[in-house]
């Protein structure tokens, strides 16, 4: 994935007319910048209230989130003015540390109302997540049951943790990442690790049919 | 698909998938070509791949892809 240095020239003229401003002095770049963060604080707002179905913070809080976020995004995206390299539109590039900072900090302020608690473990739940209803069909419960079985006895007692807090508790992974002081990447691995690990004892056993696990 | 599809589908890994910090690298890449219509999965395969498994890096296409059609 390498990413290539496009000279200024090869800029589009909206991405050009951005950076000539930001790099200009005085007034110019505080209209700049006041522009931008207008801006920001409107995606950042759009975006929580896009998100608000899949968050435990709501009303005020989420407009606290949409300007933290904002001016946080602002900061970090001026700091690193200098590495804007022209492979996309210079607002995409700037919209993008608002739209991560709201993922980050929805994270964080999960866990001031959550409406589960860390090492739930609510089992009971997971066949609902996967439309599964166990009661009715006994190969459903007997799979379920081959899930569980694989967390709780070959996963680590930190894949167990993590896969239990998202996929059977339905904690989000930037919430967790937060608590755990990890980064999403992290999580995701971990997550990734799990599928797999739980997908190959599912076809070993014969709930699932098909032999291609891939491998990352 | 058998009743355990949805199931299946979360637990199946493909091995394109490069994961959340290579795809947030070249979020605003990725986008400005889907934005423009252009082959973005066809160029990223790998980012493509974990946007599809990944909830949060999904939401976060997601939400720019927006911000730069819609707003």
């Amino acid at each position: 994935m390498e990413c290539v240095r496009v000279p200024a020239a090869d800029l589009d003229g909206e991405s050009s007319a951005w950076l000539s401003r930001l790099a200009a002095g005085g007034g110019e770049r505080r209209a700049a910048e006041g522009e931008l963060y207008a801006r920001l604080v409107r995606i950042a707002s759009a975006e929580v209230r896009r998100r608000s179905a899949s968050t435990p913070v709501t009303g005020p809080e989420l407009d606290d989130v949409a300007h933290q976020a904002a001016a946080d995004a602002m900061i970090a995206m001026l700091a690193k003015l200098g590495e804007f390299r022209g492979e996309s539109r210079f607002t995409t590039w700037a919209y993008r540390f608002v739209i991560l900072e709201v993922s980050a900090k929805l994270g964080r302020h999960y866990w001031r109302n959550p409406p589960v608690a860390l090492d739930a473990g609510q089992w009971e739940r997971l066949p609902g997540r996967f439309g599964l209803d166990p009661v009715r069909h006994a190969e459903s419960a007997a799979m379920l049951a081959e899930v569980r079985r694989v967390v709780e006895d070959e996963l680590t007692e930190h894949q167990r943790r993590v896969f239990t807090a998202i996929v059977v508790d339905g904690i989000p992974l930037d919430a967790l990442a937060a608590k755990l002081g990890l980064r999403r990447n992290a999580v995701y691995k971990v997550i990734f690790d799990a599928r797999r690990k739980i997908r190959q004892s599912l076809v070993a056993n014969g709930y699932l049919d098909e032999p291609g696990v891939e491998q990352r | 698909m058998s009743d355990f599809g949805a199931l299946e589908k979360f637990l199946r890994t493909d091995p394109r998938d490069v994961g959340c910090d290579q795809a947030m690298a070249v979020l605003h890449i990725y986008v400005d070509l889907v934005a423009a219509g252009d082959d973005a999965p066809g160029r990223y395969p790998g980012v493509a791949a974990h946007l599809l498994a990944c909830g949060p890096c999904g939401e976060d296409f997601a939400g720019l892809l927006l911000a730069v059609t819609g707003g």
